[in-house]
């Protein structure tokens, strides 16, 4: 029997038949695996929370020709409870699992794995302000993917910096003379912030005021929207 | 792939929830081969359930006319309101006796990565059926799964303020599972303990 063990987080769950789920996760070691949890749906069943969404978990996988099946999960850690408590948090929670799943649709790592397990904690702990919490992950896992932004020296021709636009099509801060018209400036502090953002530097990002902290996020979401080439659907639902 | 009008029939059964591909073919020659299928029986009860069957005006359940038969019924207690997010909780619940109040049926739950937030649900409504006074406790009846608490997060949080008292089901249902599978009892018991949330 072609069987194997990893541990993944859970992005999302599908409905399929009567009683049972295709539960989308992100493991470590195997990238993104798609997977039936059969009866999981009835409130008898062997798995009851242990594969819903922000799970982490040990899983025994059986492998099918489409689709694997789960056999086993056991519960390495429940985010689950602590964010859906508050509606921000459930919904940012969202917008991570949603890019998640994005971001690997070609090759999964264990590096993805652990940025969104290590998000997804910190937000169930509260540790930094949620929207923080969110466009750190956001900036993180595109520069993980290929899509670092830049911000010191000019995204198009590599003059070194600091410049004033910047621009989600060219990757990031540009020079005045690669800015298209009308590209929109940004204060020094933002970008300021976005580079605390990128590098996990709490201290240095939570300093600044909420009127950047918007800012930001305004620029991570139009940054992570157009590096999707789609639109993030959880994204729109997010609560201030 | 099979020719024209059955590959059609495999199409359009896979189309429904919960129907792979597998299923969709194996519902399709059942109905090939099998002479005691009463074919136009099926196709008549599902013409019939377009034309006939509504959705309750009120608290959004099936009816057969403007308002359901719990809404109409002048026995149930409008001080109580369940939320439930299907018709098919209604059910549910109906079955354990234990609740003689109204119903709200939102038409599913928050569930942010498939595009749906509160503006998707029948939650204005529910706003504007508090609106009046005469309910004293809402009762959220959501799924014990992530989508059901959060919609049960949103909802208390809107509810607050409200001078109404907000409950949610007792935890002693078992979490991850669908409210439609909790059986009778306890589910019963899930009424009686009742936790106010505010
Ligand atoms: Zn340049
Ligand atoms: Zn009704």
């Amino acid at each position: 029997m072609p069987t194997y063990r990893d541990e993944g987080v859970v992005l999302r769950t599908h409905k399929l038949g009567e009683a049972d789920r295709i539960v989308t996760l992100l493991t470590k070691g195997h990238g993104k695996v798609r997977a039936v949890a059969k009866g999981v749906r009835r409130t008898s069943s062997k798995f009851g929370a242990r594969l819903e969404p922000f799970m982490v978990a040990d899983i025994q996988f059986y492998e099918g020709r489409s689709l694997d099946t789960i056999q086993q999960a056991e519960t390495i850690a429940s985010y689950g409870a602590d964010i859906v408590d508050d509606y921000p948090r459930f919904t940012a929670a969202s917008v991570m699992v949603e890019t998640a799943d994005k971001v690997t649709e070609l090759e999964g790592s264990p590096q993805q794995y652990l940025l969104l397990v290590g998000a997804l904690r910190s937000l169930s702990r509260q540790e930094h302000p949620t929207e923080l919490t969110l466009d750190s992950y956001l900036l993180r896992a595109l520069s993980l993917a290929g899509w670092a932004p830049t911000f010191d020296s000019c995204a198009r021709c590599g003059e070194v910096g600091p410049h004033e636009s910047f621009v989600v099509q060219l990757g990031g801060m540009v020079c005045v003379k690669c800015a298209p018209p009308g590209a929109p400036h940004i204060v020094p502090d933002v970008v300021l912030l976005l580079d605390a953002l990128v590098r996990g530097e709490w201290d240095a990002a939570e300093a600044h005021t909420q009127q950047n902290w918007s800012k930001a996020s305004a620029l991570v979401s139009a940054y992570t929207q157009w590096h999707l080439e789609r639109t993030l659907r959880s994204l729109e639902h997010v609560a201030k | 792939m099979y020719d024209g009008i059955v590959q059609e029939l495999i199409d359009e059964l896979g189309r429904l929830p919960g129907i792979g591909p597998k299923s969709a073919q194996r519902i399709a020659f059942h109905i090939l081969q099998t002479e005691s299928f009463d074919v136009s029986r099926l196709s008549s009860v599902l013409v019939e359930v377009r034309e006939k069957v509504k959705f309750c005006e009120i608290c959004g359940n099936v009816s057969e006319e403007v308002t359901c038969g719990i809404c109409r019924d002048p026995r149930r207690d409008p001080t109580f309101i369940c939320v439930v997010e299907e018709a098919k909780d209604v059910v549910a619940i109906e079955r354990t006796r234990e609740f003689r109040g109204l119903y709200h049926v939102l038409g599913g739950a928050i569930s942010p990565i498939d595009g749906i937030g509160p503006d998707d649900l029948r939650i204005r409504q529910l706003m504007t059926r508090l609106a009046d006074g005469t309910v004293m406790e809402v009762i959220i009846a959501t799924d014990p799964n992530l989508e059901g608490e959060a919609t049960a997060t949103y909802l208390s949080r809107l509810l607050k303020t409200l001078e109404i008292k907000v409950s949610r089901l007792a935890s002693g249902l078992p979490v991850g599972g669908d409210l439609e599978y909790a059986d009778e009892v306890t589910l019963g018991r899930a009424f009686e303990g009742r936790r106010t949330v505010s």
